[in-house]
């Protein structure tokens, strides 16, 4: 089976990889790039743990093959903090305490910059719309909500 | 969970997409959105040797009105649909689904012409392109050819896509004055398939009267359905209380549910009849009527 040569930027730096056919984007993240803040979950496309910026779109890399990324820029976690200080999300989930065992944490945080990079100050519906296709089994999503209302509030 | 190997290609231009089909035939899979493909593969429910990825090719990722129709091009994203002034302005029926369909992070990846040629009757979009009347273009080794969505659809996971053709464009009819349309899903939550949906598509004539009526019917056959009786039923009718039920019984009845978690066989045709009900009073007063 074929392998295919692959030029992705991760966070801002070029990487490349050689990379089976099967091999998916998350295991590419966590594997090759050893950037293990982007979680596997479920697995199926369902929970949203493994959610990266795929060219400015969230996406759930559980479902993405690496080499269909070839040639894209891809933000992980790791990404969100820039010069040592934390992204506004980032600072909203701290603040408003919208984690308690931190697995969805990481895919839910992209979501949730991605959300405010199309939408300023999105209203509760919407941020409920859009944390939809992520999970989380502790917080009953108030806290996450405020989070980014906190986050919509410092970025303006 | 790692899919069973095979080879990918990416393909730049829909010539080599289709060379690459023909020579491989029945082994070679088309890749569009993966958002049905790769968990199938992933729970090693089906397998290919190659994967022929549709993603590279430019051009197929459009929404425009041209000659009499909207124009989709198969690669085109849900998300894109989503935020599509045009397709808001023109087909509320895809305005009431497209939320409605997966989640947001699937909807980012996910296309139009991957839910319709995957064949699952279970997708949305097949009961709203059967409603709409919507013809899907198809292009192979010999050129392209059109299938009406009606008629597209031979069993389960089966279509009348050949090995070596890709969907490569939707072709929905602009809607004549005072016609409109509504989809109803019901599903358990976000991300699930439906355990039943209807879509509806109508045009009044000027005296109120139902000109055309297009019912297409999610996750109750094995199969998208067309609700052929209770369609038949409404021509020429004007609309009320008791002609919408009317309508709504007979595509119940034409309704061939299997029972799964999602509900038993009573539950979910009597759902197709609360569904009916509604997506027909709402696509009523969108298209004028009472």
């Amino acid at each position: 089976m074929a392998k295919h040569k692959i030029s992705v930027t991760v966070n801002g730096a070029a990487r490349e990889a050689e990379v089976e056919s099967r091999l998916l984007l998350v295991h590419l993240i966590r594997e090759n790039f050893r950037l293990t803040g982007t979680h596997v979950g479920c697995d199926t496309s369902h929970c949203g743990v493994c959610t990266v910026m795929l060219d400015g779109q969230p996406v759930k890399s559980c479902t993405v093959l690496a080499v269909q990324a070839d040639g894209s820029k891809i933000t992980t976690v790791e990404g969100l903090e820039q010069g040592g200080k934390l992204h506004p999300v980032q600072e909203g989930f701290t603040e408003k305490h919208a984690l308690q065992c931190g697995f969805c944490t990481p895919g839910m945080m992209i979501t949730c910059c991605a959300l405010l990079e199309r939408n300023k100050n999105p209203s509760e519906l919407e941020i409920r719309q859009a944390i939809s296709g992520n999970l989380c089994r502790c917080t009953g999503y108030n806290n996450i909500v405020k989070a980014v209302q906190h986050a919509s509030e410092k970025m303006r | 969970m790692i899919p069973a190997a095979f080879d990918y290609h990416g393909p730049g231009t829909l010539d080599e997409a289709i060379g690459l089909l023909s020579r491989h035939g029945e082994q070679a899979k088309v890749l569009s959105g993966g958002m049905s493909l790769l968990p199938m593969l992933k729970l090693r429910l089906g397998s290919f040797e190659h994967l022929v990825d549709i993603g590279r090719i430019p051009g197929l990722e459009y929404i425009k009105e041209d000659g009499g129709f909207v124009r989709i091009g198969g690669a085109t994203r849900q998300a894109t649909l989503e935020r599509s002034e045009l397709i808001r302005a023109r087909y509320p029926i895809l305005a009431d689904a497209l939320p409605l369909i997966a989640d947001p992070l699937v909807r980012n990846r996910a296309t139009i012409g991957g839910n319709l040629a995957n064949g699952d009757p279970a997708n949305d979009h097949p009961a709203i392109a059967i409603a709409l009347g919507a013809t899907l273009v198809l292009r192979g080794p010999k050129g392209e050819r059109t299938v009406p969505a009606n008629k597209f659809y031979k069993a389960l996971y089966t279509t009348a896509l050949a090995p070596d053709e890709i969907l490569t464009e939707v072709r929905i009819p602009l809607p004549p004055p005072h016609s409109g349309g509504a989809y109803e899903k019901l599903k358990r939550k976000t991300g699930d398939f439906a355990a039943a949906a209807v879509a509806v598509q109508l045009t009044l004539d000027k005296k109120g009267a139902v000109e055309r009526a297009g019912i297409g019917l999610t996750s109750v056959a094995s199969t998208p359905l067309e609700a052929t009786d209770a369609s038949k039923k409404l021509i020429g009718s004007v609309l009320n209380e008791k002609s919408i039920l009317e309508a709504a019984q007979l595509a119940a009845a034409q309704a061939q549910p299997s029972a799964d978690r999602r509900g038993s066989v009573d539950y979910k045709r009597n759902m197709i009849r609360v569904l009916a009900t509604r997506a027909l009073r709402r696509a009523m007063q969108r298209a004028g009527g009472q």
